[in-house]
């Protein structure tokens, strides 16, 4: 037992030399600071969401009228896969773990994350898996087999190029950077949140990307092995997909299914969360049902594992099989009812300020109904022989991924770029984009329900005019252009307001959660001093009084600006995973190379891999090594002192 | 935002795990998940398969059983030598994980011996590419646990760890005991299940 007095004013100067990234290249590349990793990891997967939109706009344009010649069907095959697995892999999950990388400290109240440079690597494989998958497009092979792949026409006699090696090495360069950032936030969670922030007093966003990575840290590895086995069958003449040899087809479908019906969660559940907190900060009053909320959002993660079957009941699989997972897949919409009736009884109690991010978020949970309900539908198994494979399935893949994905992203950026900037975003420029996004959107993809129904398949490049899809897709290729000057004016948004936008200051929405306590932008060391915690709203407690959720009578109030300083080294507490007690001070570690190199080491190898360049793979993997070596070193056989 | 001053010190608990452990338990889980996924492929194909499985009868427990033996053998000297630091004892360290690698590698190269000895490769048929891609994800992460241990025996070597600190060598315990539990689940799977059918 340690006891630690506190300290009445804390040496400013003092933390923000120990926690501030050196000037220079090396400070840019070795800097383990979470807030500017969570920066890079929003800017990148923005830059693939405009990349992954360019390509959905290419492919919109060849399906505006019938029998168009703009591209080939082997070029169109190449787009909706690019498409497809650069909005699912390397937007939908990097970008909100480029929020929970940047939030989560400033919202547990710790100085950084548990592994800073675990963060890093994640950062940078995360970037150089995005480099890789787009060489192979750069050299006109990109993956051209949709993005779940099925076997047998990923196998080499049908797809004789390297466009599934890319695909198969990509997702597993990219499923490192996912699974060791899901251990990171599942560290952080337990172990980095200040004195007193119990279980019962966890923002809701914490509750979904911890439900999430835990969810990645089991359901990834299937992913990782269906992947592996596809890179050996195509490469080294092994047998697991081939049903002459003894191996199945469908073994890749149940391997990617349940990888890939979790992985829907894990790109849906944070943006959940981040919304529970923007309900509550517009509407002026605490979230409805907050433990309902918090246990639905863990519900939804385990139930996600029990229903991948429902992407395969047109393979002929037995019937009581199918009555199963259609069940599970009908009980999973309870959990997010429960949600969605929790935001809506907050909107009606409360009394909603019409901010952009809180349009945003109402027409999220408009989308999410809409999207909900398709997805109900089609987990009946009739109803899904009917539309199964078309583009009924894209429109409600598209309504669940942008509606619950995009628009909560969308207006997390307007609600939160001002605590990264310092600076406010447009709201008159937001109106706009919020709704040219909206119309466009609708005008969009819910015609794609309507082509679906008419018997339109997913993924034809063309089709004749006789079919009488002409005037669906005519509306649907307006609409997704309306869509992209809607994400147009959003990134422009971006831009005026770090050159324009007003100053924000510590708390421009009057928000009650942590991360609003200290200036915009936040310093090096986040906060001053480590708050004590007595409520789930500290910065509401002075309106609320004893009425503030999480409060337990008799304990006091919470301490934002009075506590102890930690200041010899980089420090911060560590605390007991329910009760969030101090338990010990933690060094954390010092900005380092070693995550850099590492990344680029697996790149190497990756390229030597897929190019059969064995010498290459075989350097990169000494490199790997080396690396974790030096990373691992004890600090104190370097310099002699002891810690 | 409040004004009350904060005027009570800070107790510091004191027990409980290090972030660092905590690492190594979820890392231990994904690779856990790994492996189960591999099983399930190995089962699902067996189960699917309409011709022998395995092609020529049940695997050989000659070397396979023995091995499996070495393996155990192993990770209890590493937990002998992990008492043993416990205990401030250093030369007992050292000494058990020294077994410890010796078994271990002994373990890789008996290993490398069965896979030659197999009469399928690893292109003929299902079963023969199940059989070495799981063998060789297990090798691989035998091999990993290798190179752990020969670090650990380096820091060992020049004192890095004491009584009440030593984190490194629990952590990569937690590997080497995980790699050889695994193993008993890979080694149920392909050598006695088909015997059980």
């Amino acid at each position: 037992m340690a006891t630690l007095a506190p300290i009445a004013t804390a040496p400013l100067e003092r933390l923000h030399d120990t926690w501030e990234a050196r000037p220079g290249l090396y400070g840019i590349l070795a800097t383990v600071d979470h807030k500017t990793i969570g920066k890079r990891y929003l800017v990148t997967s923005l830059i693939f969401l405009v990349l992954g939109g360019i390509e959905a706009l290419i492919m919109r344009a060849q399906l505006t009228h019938a029998n168009a010649h703009l591209l080939s069907p082997g070029a169109y095959d190449q787009l909706f896969t690019m498409h497809g697995i650069t909005m699912i892999f390397w937007y939908a999950s990097p970008v909100l773990s480029g929020f929970s990388n940047y939030i989560w400290p400033l919202m547990l109240g710790s100085r950084d994350m548990a592994y800073p440079r675990v963060n890093a690597l994640s950062y940078w494989t995360f970037l150089a898996s995005g480099i890789f998958i787009y060489t192979a497009l750069c050299i006109g092979q990109a993956p051209n087999a949709g993005w779940f792949a099925y076997a047998p026409m990923t196998l080499r006699p049908f797809d004789p190029g390297l466009n599934m090696d890319f695909y198969a090495l990509g997702l597993i360069f990219l499923t490192v950077s996912t699974t060791i950032g899901a251990i990171n936030f599942i560290g952080t969670v337990m172990k980095m949140r200040a004195p007193g922030m119990s279980l019962n007093r966890l923002p809701i966003f914490v509750y979904g990307t911890m439900t999430a990575s835990f969810a990645a840290v089991f359901s990834l590895p299937a992913l990782t092995v269906a992947t592996t086995y596809l890179y050996f069958e195509r490469h080294f003449h092994m047998h697991f997909f081939d049903a002459a040899q003894g191996g199945s087809p469908l073994l890749w479908q149940h391997l990617f299914w349940m990888f890939g019906h979790p992985w829907v969660y894990i790109i849906v559940l944070p943006a959940m969360g981040m919304v529970s907190e923007m309900v509550p900060t517009f509407c002026r009053r605490p979230l409805v049902a907050y433990p309902y909320v918090a246990m639905s959002t863990i519900a939804t993660g385990i139930i996600g594992f029990g229903v991948w079957v429902h992407h395969m009941f047109a393979t002929g699989l037995p019937g009581v099989s199918m009555s199963f997972f259609s069940g599970a897949s009908i009980i999973i919409a309870i959990p997010s009812a429960i949600a969605v009736f929790a935001w809506i009884a907050t909107m009606w109690l409360g009394t909603p300020v019409w901010k952009t991010p809180m349009m945003f978020v109402a027409g999220f949970v408009v989308r999410f109904v809409i999207g909900g309900v398709s997805g109900v539908v089609t987990a009946a198994v009739p109803f899904d022989w009917q539309v199964t494979d078309t583009y009924f399935v894209v429109a409600h893949i598209h309504y669940v991924l942008i509606g619950i994905n995009v628009f909560p992203v969308v207006a997390a950026f307007y609600y939160w770029m001002p605590k990264m900037t310092g600076r406010m975003m447009s709201e008159t420029l937001g109106k706009w984009n919020f709704w040219t996004m909206f119309i466009g959107f609708n005008l969009g993809f819910f015609p794609m329900h309507i082509s679906g129904l008419l018997g339109m398949p997913r993924r034809v490049y063309t089709y004749p005019a006789s079919a009488g899809w002409g005037s669906v897709n005519l509306i649907t290729t307006i609409g997704s252009a309306v869509f992209a000057v809607g994400v147009l004016l959003f990134v422009i948004n971006i831009f005026v307001s770090l050159r324009r936008g007003a100053f924000a200051g510590s708390n421009p929405w009057h928000a009650g959660t942590l991360e609003w306590a200290m200036e915009s932008p936040p310093p090096p060391y986040n906060f001053a001093v480590i708050p004590i915690i007595r409520s789930r709203l500290p910065l509401w407690e002075d309106q609320l009084g004893d009425e503030t959720p999480g409060m337990i009578p008799g304990e006091g109030h919470s301490h934002v600006s009075e506590g102890v300083v930690l200041a010899e080294g980089r420090e911060t507490f560590g605390t007991s995973p329910l009760e969030a007690h101090p338990l010990h001070v933690l060094h954390m570690p010092e900005d380092s190379m070693f995550p850099f190199l590492l990344a680029v080491a697996m790149l190497g190898t990756a390229y030597g891999l897929v190019f059969s360049l064995w010498w290459l793979a075989i350097l990169g993997g000494i490199g790997m090594l080396a690396c974790l070596i030096g990373w691992l070193w004890p600090r104190h056989l370097v310099t002699g002192e002891r810690a | 935002m409040t004004s009350v001053a904060y005027d009570r010190t800070i107790q510091l608990g004191g027990e409980g795990r290090a972030p660092g452990w905590w690492a190594m338990v979820w890392t231990i889980a994904t690779e856990a998940a790994l492996f189960g996924f591999l099983l399930f492929s190995f089962f699902y194909l067996g189960s699917q398969s309409r011709s022998a499985w395995p092609p020529d009868g049940p695997l050989k427990l000659t070397l396979s059983l023995p091995n499996t033996i070495l393996l155990i053998l192993s990770s209890i000297a590493y937990m002998w030598g992990e008492r043993g630091i416990r205990a401030g004892n250093q030369e007992r360290l050292r000494l058990g994980l020294f077994i410890a690698f010796i078994l271990g590698l002994a373990f890789i190269i008996i290993q490398g011996i069965e896979w030659s000895k197999q009469p399928f490769g690893a292109g003929d048929g299902a079963f023969g590419s199940l059989f070495y891609t799981i063998t060789g994800f297990h090798g691989a992460h035998v091999i990993i646990g290798l190179c752990m241990n020969v670090l650990v025996q380096i820091w060992a070597a020049r004192g890095t760890f004491t009584r009440e600190s030593h984190l490194a060598l629990t952590n990569a315990g937690m590997y080497w005991h995980f790699v050889d539990i695994v193993w008993l689940f890979v080694f149920s799977s392909l050598y006695i299940s088909p015997r059980l059918g």
